[in-house]
Parts: structure tokens; sequence; C-alpha cells
């Protein structure tokens, strides 16, 4: 396990992040996410971030190597879309048993890759590691070599098993997959100096598609994208990029500074969420593109394309801004996108009063207090408390991701997912739009009124009882001088 | 006869089976004011939660003892006695429902010893009932998990009964297997109740997971049946098991506390259902309601009418075996072929699925063998085959995340019978082919258009 734990303290140790660079060489080692709980914990594992990051590449056999748990109960799960192949939504998995678990896996491993090759024939084999065979000290990194000789065909260890760590390891340590054994690995037919990759850009609902069409506007080629809609080619051929913009926060950012590192591509961090950071952000590209040979007039067509594109999108918004001004949202998200998804929204004429930063990296609690200073930051919740906070801050709608939908619902509260199992895309200028249109068309549905309303025979309301349970918790803390909540 | 066969395939591809500690878990939701604990690392626990939540569309309780890579190589006690802890602080449950996984069995953690240390460290949280269950997920199925759950928590939480007392005589208890429906669930209650007797469902998810608007806000299960009711099920006067999965769980039950117990392989069909309101009419001393024998003949009447649309259609289902059997068999009885059935473990019944051969195999298995059919029955994760094959899809099982009412499909007793009929007979109307002028032309003639594979990629 030497080599992970090296792996882990390289990831650690990213000079790309401000805040790390801010901590003692001890609290580095530690890493950036707070000790898990026993018992309190909620969110994926290192092998899910893994998966996230990667498993938008859509023609790559993603095979993983693990008892039926890892993949049995999470394949072709995730919104993210395929222009092409939809290889990426097979779910193969050695399925390990008791017999692999006594003999060791290596085998079965094997004899799988080459299955997969003869019947499905993909450009690669991604093979990701899971806590069994870590544990068994299955050597995943000498079968995919031993399989890539024999079957001529790149086999991609990702060594990301569950218990590393928490989600946004495994992110890193996928992007370290691709930079040891992907990138730089094909030469791209042509080069062009329009040429840029997106990191951290995932394609879930079809976002990339809302930008993508700007882009080919401008001539702005992604060669590569990590890793939405991407092709296992165009991951191999990212390192001839002239520039790249990192989404997603810190998930990849390993990927982004390494490649500057190595291949020289600026990079800068930016959101396509929201009218302001979208076209920012298309500025940045223009900037650094024509810092690294483009021609300068690039800029002035980019100009022209976000006048054209604000105004066609604030005169969309227009229309609902009475509607929507003065609402109150509630945000409870997975962190990395809390910032982006703000900005978004206060655009929109709408007030946060709150959001949750529970797997927000500092840097990103940081940013929120800039960009909304009287935002409450939530770290975890009990449902009871959710609802508390939803009546004290007089929130009008929640955005959060799938897990805590059932909350807000069940208080009778317009609820939207924001997160990757999302069925709507809210990037760009026309995601944007579409954003507002759908939680205009949540706070607006005639249903909530009707829901709200007691039964003819109920003299208690839920909420008097709901009220009295809080009451309660509050008599409690005052009691015992500290929170009733064990965290 | 059908022959068993298992694949002999490396790889996995597609899915159908899930693992044991998920069953495990579901098991446990079942219990009241329970909070079920993967002993494993997180994502164990995330990614079962986030499956049951699209399936139920409903906030599901599941907690995790966190195993870092060095917890997992030193051993998880310490773990096991944080989440325990935490849990009774956070929560307050009346039941912790403890499950292995993989990597906490590779390791050999004795759960069953950590609970005892617990115990005598913890006296504070004698209230609090906690079973263990093993549960590695490289063994058996979602079944096997929910089976073995059931077992253990019979084998733990029932008191047997004092000595010389005589049952209940209206008592019955009801061990529901996986493949029941919180919908189906409740259905039986009431043809159970209308028989004047006073069911004991374990596990219980019809009052946890059957999507309603909970009293308070509680981090663990709103609903289910009581440790206290658990413990009392030793009084009954007979134990219906449902589905083969439930039996050692009424041995158990049997052998704790001498409740004699009927296994009910079915409950979808007019022959199951009327051993179903037999064994009832025999267990209650009282005559089949006259709401029932109307329903009979609602159910013969749909049998009747839907004949000509089951009757010579081929179905391949992926399922359980449980679920495999009651609805295969069914799906036979109404004049279909089961022409391939694939399924996730073993178990004793499955040599009576009406097909040729049950495959324990996985969705690509089942999509390959199901080329010619007329309807795939799996669970959502078929939608990918059935589009490939262009063949309709009826979503049966867990998970389906991508239909509203999961819960409340019903497929037991008369009428859940006859709502099936009129629910899969209407995918078989949907999908009949028009006739056109070349229909009956011959093969000879036309080679292109008669062997035109009626795919659509």
């Amino acid at each position: 396990m030497t080599r992970l734990a090296d792996k882990i303290q390289d990831v650690f140790n990213e000079p790309g992040c401000a805040a790390n660079q801010a901590k003692s060489d001890k609290q580095r080692k530690k890493g950036c996410s707070k000790p898990l709980q026993p018992g309190g914990a909620a969110g994926g594992c290192a092998f899910d971030g893994a998966k996230i990051a990667l498993q938008p590449i859509v023609d790559v056999a993603h095979l993983v190597h693990g008892p039926i748990a890892c993949e049995g109960s999470s394949w072709d799960n995730r919104g993210t879309k395929s222009s092409g192949s939809k290889l990426y939504r097979t779910g193969f998995t050695t399925d390990m048993g008791e017999n692999d678990v006594i003999f060791g896996g290596e085998k079965r491993l094997f004899r799988s890759i080459k299955e997969i090759i003869e019947k499905y024939d993909p450009p690669a084999v991604f093979v990701y590691q899971t806590c069994v065979p870590a544990m068994m000290g299955d050597d995943i990194v000498a079968v995919c070599k031993v399989a890539a000789e024999k079957f001529g065909k790149p086999c991609i260890p990702i060594i990301s098993p569950g218990f590393v760590g928490p989600k946004n390891l495994g992110n890193k340590l996928a992007g370290e997959a691709m930079l040891d054994y992907v990138i730089g690995t094909q030469e791209p037919e042509f080069t062009t100096a329009y040429d840029i990759n997106i990191i951290g850009e995932y394609n879930v609902a079809g976002e990339l598609w809302q930008v993508k069409p700007l882009l080919d506007e401008l001539g702005i080629r992604i060669l590569s994208c990590l890793s939405g809609d991407a092709r296992y080619h165009e991951v191999a051929q990212s390192h001839r990029a002239r520039a790249a913009m990192m989404v997603c926060s810190t998930a990849m950012i390993n990927v982004a500074r390494k490649m500057e590192e190595r291949y020289g591509i600026p990079y800068f961090e930016g959101s396509f969420y929201g009218i302001s950071d979208t076209s920012e952000s298309l500025r940045q590209i223009a900037r650094l593109l024509i810092a690294r040979g483009a021609d300068a007039e690039l800029m002035d067509r980019v100009e022209a394309v976000i006048a054209r594109e604000e105004a066609k999108a604030w005169a969309a918004i227009k229309a609902y801004t009475p509607r929507l001004e003065g609402k109150k949202v509630l945000l409870i998200t997975g962190g990395v996108k809390s910032w982006s998804v703000v900005a978004a929204l206060q655009e929109a004429g709408l007030t946060i009063v709150g959001t949750s930063v529970k797997k927000s990296t500092k840097e990103d609690k940081a940013r929120l207090k800039e960009m909304s200073p009287d935002v409450h930051q939530i770290d975890d919740l009990r449902p009871r408390e959710m609802y508390k906070m939803l009546k004290d801050a007089q929130a009008d709608i929640m955005l959060s991701g799938g897990r805590s939908q059932f909350v807000a619902l069940k208080a009778r509260m317009p609820w939207m997912d924001i997160n990757q199992e999302r069925t709507y895309a809210y990037c760009g200028y026309v995601g944007i739009v579409e954003m507002v249109r759908q939680i205009d068309k949540s706070l607006s549905n005639p249903i909530w009124a009707q829901v709200r309303s007691a039964p003819p025979w109920d003299e208690v309301t839920w909420e008097q009882r709901a009220d009295a349970a809080n009451a309660a918790d509050d008599r409690q803390r005052a009691i015992f001088g500290r929170s009733a909540r064990v965290a | 006869m059908a022959q068993i066969v298992t694949s002999t395939k490396s790889c996995t591809v597609n899915p159908l089976r899930m693992s044991q500690p998920l069953g495990a878990a579901l098991a446990f939701m079942g219990l009241r004011n329970c909070m079920p604990l993967l002993h494993g690392s997180q994502g164990c626990t995330s990614f079962g939660l986030v499956l049951f939540v699209r399936h139920f569309r409903e906030q599901i309780p599941l907690q995790t003892t966190a195993m870092s890579e060095v917890a997992t190589v030193l051993g998880g006690f310490e773990n096991v006695e944080q989440a325990i802890v935490n849990i009774v602080g956070r929560t307050k449950p009346d039941v912790i429902g403890i499950c292995t996984t993989g990597v906490t069995e590779i390791k050999g953690d004795d759960l069953d010893g950590y609970i005892k240390d617990v115990r005598k460290k913890h006296p504070e949280l004698a209230h609090v009932a906690l079973v263990p269950v093993s549960a590695p997920d490289f063994k058996g199925a979602f079944e096997d998990g929910f089976a073995a759950t059931v077992t253990r928590i019979v084998e733990t939480l029932v008191e047997a009964p004092a000595e010389g007392a005589a049952p209940d005589a209206d008592k019955i208890n009801v061990l529901a297997g996986s493949h029941l429906t919180p919908g189906d669930i409740d259905e039986l209650r009431d043809i159970i109740e209308a028989f004047g007797l006073v069911p004991t469902f374990l596990p219980d998810i019809s009052g946890s997971l059957d999507g309603h608007m909970p009293d308070d806000f509680t981090p663990t299960t709103h609903g289910g049946v009581s440790v206290a009711e658990v413990a009392a099920m030793g009084g009954a006067v007979h134990t219906l098991a449902i589905g083969a999965q439930m039996r050692k769980a009424a041995l158990a039950l049997e052998a704790k506390a001498g409740v004699p117990f009927t296994l009910l392989a079915r409950v979808t069909g007019l022959a199951a259902a009327d051993e179903l309101m037999a064994t009832l009419a025999r267990i209650s001393g009282r005559p089949v309601p006259p709401k029932y024998r109307r329903q009979r003949s609602q159910l013969v009447d749909a049998m009747l009418d839907g004949h000509f649309y089951f009757g010579g259609k081929s179905v391949a289902i992926g399922a359980e075996p449980d679920m495999l059997l009651n609805i295969g068999g069914w799906l036979a009885d109404m004049g279909c072929t089961v022409s391939a059935a694939v399924t996730t473990t073993t178990s004793p019944i499955l040599p009576q699925v009406p097909s040729d051969e049950v495959l324990i195999g996985d969705l690509e298995d089942l999509e390959r063998r199901a080329e010619d059919c007329d309807l795939l029955v799996t669970h959502s994760h078929g939608r990918q085959a059935a589009e490939r094959l262009g063949v309709p899809l009826f979503r049966m099982g867990l998970p389906m995340f991508d239909r509203l009412g999961a819960a409340h499909q019903v497929a037991v007793g008369y009428r859940g019978t006859r709502d099936l009929i009129f629910a899969i007979g209407n995918v078989f109307i949907a999908n009949i082919k028009e006739p056109d002028v070349n229909s009956w032309r011959s093969a000879a003639a036309h080679p292109d258009e008669t062997h035109a594979p009626a795919t659509a990629h």
C-alpha cells in the first residue's frame, strides 16, 4: 500500500490550493476533510468519487474490481450524458465471490478484462480498486500491465478503494490515474491555437451541451473534457491543449496544476453557473488562448457573443424576476458547487438564506462568506433541525441533492434537485434561465396550498407538533448548557 | 423442473443482483424506531442510501461505522462502539441493526463479540436492542441478507412464552419476504384482519416505507413493527411465512416459541390466493368473508378477459428467487411461456420455476436470452436491455428508480392479481403489432421484411 499512501500524501500536498498552502506540514498531512464520524457520517467513499470523476468518459469499459456491493447498487445511476457510445452505462464488475476472497481475485480480474475486450472491444478498460481486494492485496496495477501487453489495449488501474477517504479524495486519485496512465499517451491528428481542456465537468444532464454551441461558434475546440462526454482518445491527447478551464471547484485541481507543470498548459478556475460567471469564463479562455498565440481578435468575437447572450438571458430572466424577487432559497448541496450556484441564484433576484458547507473546502467556505455575507452556513442537520431552519429562515424553496429531498418535501416545502442525479441542466446562459424557470415552476405549483391544509378533523397541526418538539429541544439545551445534539 | 445453471463468466455485466448488506438494511427498516448500521466503509452505506431513496422516494435511515483503511486493518471494535454511542445520542433509537460488509468480514471482525463487549462497557445503553447480522457482500444476494436478518431478529428479540401459557387464538405472525412491497403488506393485513385475526408483520416496511407524512421528523424509521411487538410474537397461534426465504426465520420462531407455521411460496395467482384464503379460514375458524368471494369472482373474470393477451406470450424474467417463482409461476398460469429466467442466488424453490432453465446470472445473460421475447420483467436496470431489444419492460423488484409508486405496486391476493392482469395485459395490448398488407406473404418472397429483427437500437 506504500504507493497509494504516497499518492494520497502527494494529493494532500496540493500547491495549487491556497487553503492547503496556508496549513502547517502536520495539518497538511491529515488531508482536507474532517475524520469520519462512525454513526454520524454521510457521503460517498473514495471509490464513489473516482467513479463519478471518470465514468463520464463514455466509450471506456469501467470495470469495478470488488464484491457486488460496489457496482451492484450503483451502476447506471448518474445523469451524465453521452453524444455517442453508451458503453459507460454498462455495469462491469468482477463480482468477487468467496473463492476469489480466499485465493485472490487477480485471475478473475484478468479474465474479466479479456471477456470485456472480446465482447465489447472498448478503446480502454478502466479497472477500479475497491476495499476488499485492496485489503487482500490484489495487485491491480500488475494485472492491468499484463492485460494491456497481452491484449494490446490500455488497461488503466484506478486505485481509490473506498476506505482511504471521502469522495473528494477519490476525485483527485482518479485524476492522478489519468495523469499517470492516460494523458499524453496519444497525439492528436492536428492541433489548433484554439484547443482547450475543460477539467472537472461531468456533463450531468447534458450541461456541457449548453455551453458547447458557444465555443463551437467561437471556433474554440474542446480538445478534451475531463470527463463529460469524453472519449478515451481525447483524454489521451489532452496534453496538446493550449489552455484549460477547471470547473467544479477543487475536485481535480491536481490534474490542472500538474498539466500546467508537465505540458505548460495554463489553467484558470471558472464556472458556467450563472451569467457573469459564464461570461468571465469565456473571457478567461480567450485571454489564455491569446496569450499562447491565438489571434487577438478572438476577444472581440467573445465579447460580441457575451453581449448577445447576456442580453438574451437577462431578457428571459426579467420575465421571472417580478415573481422571484425577494424569494428566499435554502441551499443544501454537496459543497463543491455551492459558491457558483449562489452567484447564479443572486442573479435571478433570489435571496440565499442558508447553505450547507459540509463537504466544502475551507476555500469554498471563505468564498461563500465573501459573496454572500449574511448566509448561514450549515454543517450538518438532523431532519427536525432542518425543518426549524426552513421555518426560522422563512425560506421559500430548498435546493439540494436527492438525499435531503424528502426532508424538504415532508415539511411541505418546494424543493429542487441541483446535484448530480438531477434531470435538468443548468449551465451557461440558457441553463441559468432554465434553472430560474424550474424554480418558478416549483414555487408556483398549486399543490403547496393544498398539501399544507390540515384535514378537517385535525385539531393540532403538524407544524404545531414540530414546533413543540423543537421547543422541548431548546429547553433541554438551556438546561444542559450545551447542544443537546451529540455531534 | 427447471434446470439450475450458474453463469460461468468471470465478469458480471449489468448486475441483476444486489448485495446482502442492502437486503439486511431493508429488513431492519421494517422495525419501528430503528437505525440500520452497516459496518464497513462509508461508501457501502452511501450507495445503499441513494438506491433506497430513489426507489422509495423517502428519507432513509442508514448509518455507517465509517471504517478507514487503518481501522479496517486494526479491527473495527472502536468504530462499532462509537457508532452505537453516537447513534443513540443523536437519534434515540429503540433498536440498532448492525450488519457486516465484505471488508469487515474479510478482516474477520467478530461482530457478535463486539456487541457483547459494548454491552459490558455501556450499561447505559441497555434499553437499546442491538441485532448483529453477518452479511458479507461476496456471498449470496439481497434476498439472502434480508432472510438472514429476519432470522436473526427472531433469534435475538422474540421471547419464549411463559411455560404453559396458551397462545392467543386471534394473533398470527406474518414473516414477510423481501419480494413484498409496502402495498403488498397493507393488502395482506386487510385480508388477514377480515378473518378477525390480528397480524404482526416482521419486518413491516408498510409502516415505514409506504410513503406517508410522518408526525415528527425522526432520523430513525417512523413506523414498522416495534421491538415489544416482535418480542410478543412467541404468543401467536400461527405463523405465515411468505416466500421460501422466510423458512429459516419461521423455523427459528417455531424452535424458540413453538409457533407452528405455514409457508406460502406464492401469493400471486388464483390458486395461490385460494391457498392463502383457505389457510386463514382454517387458522381463524371463520369462513372466507363475502368481500373476498366477490374479489375472487372479479379475478376469474379478469383472467377470462385477459387470457387472450397473455396466452402464447414469451416472457423473460430477471428477479430474485422468491419473486421469480411468484411472478413466473403466475405468468405461466396465465398461459405465458417463461422463455428466460435469470436470478441472483440459490434457493430450494428454483426447480419449481416454470422454465426449462434458471440461470444464476446477470442482466447481460437475460438480454441475450430475451431477444425473441414479448416482455421483459425485471427491475429498473432492465431499461437499457429493453431499449436495445425493442421489447417492453414491466418493472418489478428493487430498484425501481424511474417510475412512481414502487412502494404501492400490489401483486398479492385476488385484487392484487386482478390488477396485475390489467397492468401487464395493457402492456401486451399496447404492443400488438398491426398487420399490414405483407404480413401473410410467404417468407421466401419477402425475406428482408419477414426476417427484419424487431429491434430498435
